[in-house]
C-alpha cells in the first residue's frame, strides 16, 4: 500500500469546521455575563487549584467591571502562558473542577474562556505589562522554547538577565505550537502568544538543537552553554513516541502520537490519515491523536491493556472521543504488526486483571494485567498510532556533570536547581509529562531561582 | 361593545379603595404603559384591576431619549429613570379612548391622573372625565422633572400649603374619589400626606419618582439619557426604589393623624413585592417599572401568588394584611436592647466560598474563624454580635441562620439603659 490510498484530508473549509475552538471565544457581552456570576470567593478554590496560582476571582472581577486590560495584567502577572492555559488546561480538573458553585448544583464559573477572552484582547491588541528589568549582566541560557522555556526566558528578562532561547524546531511555543489539539490552540494563537512574549525582549535561536554530543550544523553543543552562560534553564520537554517493542512496529503506517500529533500541526491538519486507525494506550495523548485523526475521517479503535476505569485520559476527553466517533476495546494487548510493507492489521490478545499482593510493597493489592491463553484477535487496520508515554532525553541529562535522574527525570530542588548549581529545569522533563500550566509555573518559579543563585536575595 | 371578561383572581383579591372598585389591587401606575386605550385594554385583558391614566394636562413635547437605566451585575434594569413629562395627546384624543376603555371594562378601575395650573383647567378636567365615566382622579403632585420647573407635579407636591390649596379646589368640584400622588422628594413625606388630607382628599398615592442621574457614559462623558449630549435629573424607579417606598407608605401609615388609605408605588414586580406594600399599610398597588421591562402578563403572576398566599395565611381578603408589618415598625429606642441572636452555619449546606469570613474579617466584628482541613468557617460565638451580615452575604438560602441566645434578660430599652447619661435609671456619669 503506498500512501495515496489513504484518506486525504477533508476540503478546507470542512477541515475548518471540524477542528473549530471547542472553547471559542467570548463575546465582550458573553464574558460580563459569566464574569458576573463569579461570587468573588475569599482564598478562592479555583485560585488554590491553579497550579500558576493565577488570582481567578480578581481578574474575572476585573472583567466583570468591563476591565479586560486589568484582567489580562492580573492573569499575566502570574502566568504569561495565560492563554494557551485558558485553553489547552484541563480547567474541569482544575480552577473550574474546584469553583464553590459545585456545591449549589450550578454550572461552574467558565474560567478558562474567561481567562482566554481577557488574554487574547491584550494580545491581539498588543498590550504589555513588563518589561526587561535594569540589566544584571549576567547572561541565561533557556533550551527549549516551549512554555516551561517561554515562562523562563519572560521571567528572567523581567528580572533584568540577558537571556537567550535555543529552541530545535522552527516556530516557537513547543508543544503549544506542536503538541496540543488544534480544536484547543491552532497554530496562529500559539504563534501570536510566543511573539507576544518574547516582546520583551530576550533573543530566540530557532531551529538550533542543543546536542549533548559534537555539534553538527544548526547544532550547539550543551558545553557551549555552560561555559558562555551564567546558568541554564532546560525545559526539554519529552521525547520521541515509546515503542512497544512487538513486531512489525518499522512497517510503513505504524506512527507514534507525538510525531503524528507533531505533523498534523505542522500541516494544520492537512495530512492523511489511514481509513481505520488503531491508537495503543488510553492517555490523553491517545485521545488527543484519536479525535484528530476521527476528525480527519478516520475510523478509530482505541485499544488499551487495562480496564475503562485505569485509563489515565480526563474522562471529559474520553466522553469528547466517543463523541467524534471513537471506539475502545479495553483489555486487549497488542502483541504483533501485520503487513509485509505496510500495516494491514494489529494483532491483539485478550487481557485480565488479577488482584494480586505485590511483593513489593506489603499490604497493598494491585490489579495484574494477565493475558488470556488463546484469545489473539485481529483488528484489520491501515495506520496504527503508539500513544503509550514518551521517551524522556535522559542520555541528553546524563551529559550534565552532577545531574541526578529519577527515572530519566531529572532531578531538582526548590528552586528549580539541578545536582549541577548552574543548571536549572523545569516543565514535562522534570514531571514526565503534566499539563502546560505546570510547565509554566515551573518556568517563572525556575527564573526566581537561577536569579537568586546569580545574585542572592536581593 | 359587549363586556370583556377577564382573569382577574378570586374574590379575596376585589378591592374598594377609598370608594373606587377593582377586581384586584393592582392598578397600572400612571406612565408609559397607560398612554393609550389599546395599552389599558391590553393590561385589562391581562388581568390587571385597574388603571391610572397617563397624566392629563396641557400637551407637552417630548425629549429623544428618555430614560435611563441602572444595572446590577446580570441584572437589567434594576433602577429605571425617565425624563419623560405628562401625556402628549389632547385631552379629546384621551377621553375617547378612556370612554372607550370603561365600555369594555366597566368592572375595572380606571383612574385619570392630572396636572394643570389653573382652577379652571382642573375643574374642566374633572368634569369631561366625570362625564365619560372614570372611577376616580389622581392628581400629579409627584413628577421631579420637566414640569415642575413650570410650577407643576413635585413643585406642588413639596410644598404642603399649595398642594393643600390645590386638591381643595379639585375638591370642590369632584364627584368621584380623588388620591394625591406624593412625591418622595421631600424631607417629611407625612407633611404632604397631612397636607393631601387637609385638603380634602380620599387617598394617597406614593411614591412617585426619585430625583436621579442614573449613570454616565464613561467614553462619552454625558450622563444618561442623553439628548443630544446633554441631560436632565430624571425620575428614579423600579427595584431600586421599593425600600424607600416601604418606609414613607409606612410612615404615612404609622402617623396618628392621618387615615386616609394609601396606594403603593415603587419598584413593585411581583405579588411578594405588592404583599410588602399591603403589610406596610397600602391597600392597593400600583406598578410601572415591571411592566416596561416584561409587558402586562407578569400579573398573571401576581394574581396567583396573592391568592395562594392569602391561602397560606389563613387571610379571607388581601385587605387584612394592610398595615400588619407597619405596626411592626417603632422608634429604635423602643427595641430590647437585651435581645440576642447570633449567627450559626450549616456546615452541610455551606459551599466554602467563605464569603462570611471576609465581609466579617473587614466589614463587621471579627468574629468569624478560617478551620483548618475544611473551608467550612467557624462562627466566635463570644464575639458575635448577631448583626446579620454573613448571612446577607451568604449565596446558599438557609445556610447561616441568626439563632436567638435567650440570656434570660428582661427587655431593656436605651431610655432605661445605664450607659445612656440621660437615661431613667440616671446614667453613668460623665
Amino acid at each position: 500500500m503506498s500512501n495515496n490510498t489513504l484518506l486525504s484530508p477533508p476540503p478546507a473549509a470542512q477541515l475548518k469546521e471540524k477542528f473549530a475552538k471547542i472553547k471559542p471565544r467570548m463575546t465582550d457581552n458573553e464574558a460580563v455575563i459569566e464574569a458576573s456570576r463569579c461570587l468573588f470567593c475569599h482564598d478562592a478554590p479555583c485560585t488554590i487549584a491553579c497550579p500558576s496560582d493565577i488570582d481567578i476571582p480578581m481578574f474575572i472581577r476585573q472583567i466583570s467591571s468591563q476591565n479586560p486590560t486589568g484582567a489580562a495584567k492580573t492573569i499575566f502577572t502570574q502566568n504569561i502562558l495565560g492563554k494557551s492555559c485558558a485553553y489547552v488546561c484541563p480547567t474541569q480538573m482544575l480552577c473550574e473542577g474546584s469553583c464553590v458553585y459545585h456545591g449549589l448544583n450550578e454550572q461552574p464559573i467558565d474560567i478558562g474562556r474567561l481567562q482566554g477572552y481577557a488574554s487574547d484582547l491584550a494580545i491581539d491588541n498588543d498590550i504589555r505589562f513588563f518589561e526587561k528589568g535594569k540589566s544584571t549582566g549576567k547572561k541565561v541560557a533557556v533550551v527549549g522554547g516551549g512554555p516551561a522555556g517561554l515562562a523562563c526566558a519572560h521571567e528572567l528578562t523581567r528580572l533584568g538577565h540577558d537571556v537567550t532561547v535555543f529552541d530545535a524546531n522552527p516556530v516557537l511555543g513547543g508543544l503549544n505550537t506542536y503538541g496540543v489539539a488544534p480544536y484547543k490552540l491552532d497554530n496562529e494563537g500559539a504563534k501570536r502568544e510566543a511573539d507576544y512574549i518574547q516582546k520583551i525582549g530576550f533573543e530566540v535561536k530557532s531551529g538550533v538543537k542543543v546536542v549533548s554530543g559534537e555539534p553538527k550544523e544548526n547544532q550547539i553543543a550543551l558545553s557551549t552553554l555552560e561555559k558562555e552562560y551564567d546558568a541554564v534553564f532546560l525545559g526539554l520537554g519529552l521525547g520521541k513516541s515509546n515503542k512497544l517493542g512487538i513486531p512489525g512496529e518499522d512497517v510503513e503506517g505504524v506512527i507514534g502520537a507525538a510525531e503524528f500529533i507533531y505533523k498534523l500541526r505542522e500541516k494544520e491538519q492537512k495530512i492523511p490519515v489511514g481509513h481505520n486507525v488503531v491508537v495503543v494506550g488510553a492517555g490523553n495523548t491517545a485521545m488527543d491523536a484519536a479525535i484528530e485523526s476521527a476528525l480527519l475521517g478516520a475510523n478509530v479503535v482505541v485499544v488499551y491493556r487495562r480496564g475503562e476505569a485505569d485509563q489515565s485520559a480526563y474522562d471529559f476527553e474520553v466522553e469528547h472521543a466517543k463523541k467524534a466517533g471513537v471506539g475502545f476495546t479495553y483489555l486487549a494487548s497488542p502483541t504483533k504488526i501485520m503487513g509485509k510493507k505496510r500495516v494491514e492489521a494489529l494483532k491483539c490478545v485478550r487481557n485480565e486483571l488479577t488482584k494480586q499482593q505485590s511483593e513489593n510493597e506489603k499490604g497493598k493489592s494491585k490489579t495484574m494485567v494477565r493475558a488470556v491463553p488463546n484469545s489473539d484477535f485481529l483488528i484489520p487496520c491501515d495506520m496504527v498510532i503508539m500513544a503509550t508515554g514518551q521517551e524522556k532525553f535522559a542520555e541528553f541529562c546524563e551529559s550534565i556533570a552532577g545531574a541526578e535522574l529519577d527515572n530519566g527525570k531529572l532531578k531538582v530542588n526548590e528552586q528549580f536547581q539541578t545536582g549541577n548549581p548552574k543548571f536549572f529545569a523545569g516543565g514535562d522533563c522534570i514531571n514526565g509529562g503534566k499539563e502546560v500550566v505546570n510547565a509554566v509555573a515551573d518556568g517563572r518559579d525556575a527564573a526566581r531561582g537561577i536569579d537568586k543563585f546569580l545574585l542572592g536575595d536581593r | 361593545m359587549a363586556p370583556t371578561k377577564t382573569h382577574t383572581g378570586s374574590d379575596k383579591l376585589k378591592i374598594d379603595f377609598a370608594g373606587i372598585k377593582s377586581p384586584n389591587p393592582y392598578w397600572l401606575a400612571s406612565a408609559p404603559p397607560t398612554n393609550t386605550g389599546y395599552q389599558v385594554m391590553r393590561a385589562f385583558e391581562a388581568g390587571w384591576g385597574g388603571a391610572v391614566w397617563k397624566t392629563l394636562g396641557e400637551p407637552i413635547v417630548n425629549v429623544s431619549s428618555r430614560y435611563g437605566a441602572v444595572n446590577y451585575k446580570n441584572i437589567r434594569m434594576m433602577g429605571l429613570n425617565n425624563i419623560e413629562l405628562i401625556t402628549d395627546r389632547s385631552l379629546e384624543e384621551n377621553l375617547k379612548e378612556m370612554k372607550e376603555v370603561k365600555e369594555r371594562f366597566p368592572d375595572h378601575a380606571l383612574i385619570a391622573s392630572m396636572m394643570f395650573e389653573t382652577k379652571e383647567e382642573w375643574h374642566d378636567c374633572i368634569a369631561r372625565c366625570e362625564d365619560i365615566g372614570v372611577d376616580g382622579f389622581e392628581l400629579n403632585y409627584g413628577c421631579p422633572h420637566g414640569m415642575c420647573e413650570r410650577g407643576m407635579g413635585s413643585a406642588v407636591g413639596q410644598n404642603p400649603d399649595v398642594a393643600e390649596k390645590i386638591t381643595s379646589w379639585v375638591m370642590e368640584k369632584a364627584t368621584k374619589p380623588v388620591i394625591v400622588k406624593l412625591t418622595p422628594n421631600i424631607t417629611d413625606i407625612t407633611a404632604a400626606g397631612l397636607a393631601a388630607q387637609r385638603g380634602g382628599a380620599n387617598a394617597v398615592s406614593l411614591i412617585n419618582t426619585i430625583n436621579s442621574v442614573t449613570n454616565i457614559n464613561l467614553d462619552t462623558m454625558a450622563p444618561s439619557p442623553a439628548v443630544d449630549g446633554m441631560s436632565s435629573h430624571g425620575g428614579y424607579c423600579g427595584p431600586a426604589v421599593k425600600p424607600i417606598a416601604l418606609n414613607m407608605v409606612s410612615e404615612l401609615y404609622n402617623h396618628p393623624d392621618f387615615k386616609l388609605p394609601i396606594s403603593g408605588i415603587g419598584g413593585i414586580e411581583t405579588w411578594r413585592d405588592a404583599a410588602e406594600f399591603m403589610l406596610m399599610g397600602a391597600s392597593s398597588v400600583q406598578v410601572c417599572t415591571a411592566v416596561m421591562h416584561y409587558g402586562f402578563r407578569i400579573v398573571e403572576d401576581m394574581i396567583t401568588g396573592m391568592d395562594d398566599y392569602l391561602v397560606q395565611h389563613n387571610k379571607n381578603h388581601v385587605s387584612e394584611l394592610t398595615g400588619i408589618s407597619a405596626q411592626k415598625i417603632t422608634r429604635w429606642e423602643k427595641l430590647d436592647l437585651n435581645y440576642k441572636v447570633i449567627a450559626s452555619i450549616d456546615a452541610e449546606k455551606c459551599i466554602g466560598c467563605q464569603l462570611c469570613y471576609i465581609a466579617c474579617e473587614d466589614g463587621a466584628h471579627q468574629s468569624i474563624a478560617l478551620q483548618a482541613n475544611t473551608r467550612v468557617p467557624l462562627i466566635k460565638d463570644d464575639t458575635c454580635v448577631g448583626c446579620n451580615l454573613c448571612s446577607l452575604v451568604c449565596p446558599v438560602d438557609e445556610c447561616i441562620s441568626m439563632v436567638h441566645i435567650d440570656e434570660g434578660k428582661p427587655k431593656l430599652t436605651w431610655p432605661e439603659h445605664p450607659a445612656n447619661r440621660h437615661s431613667v435609671a440616671g446614667g453613668l456619669s460623665r
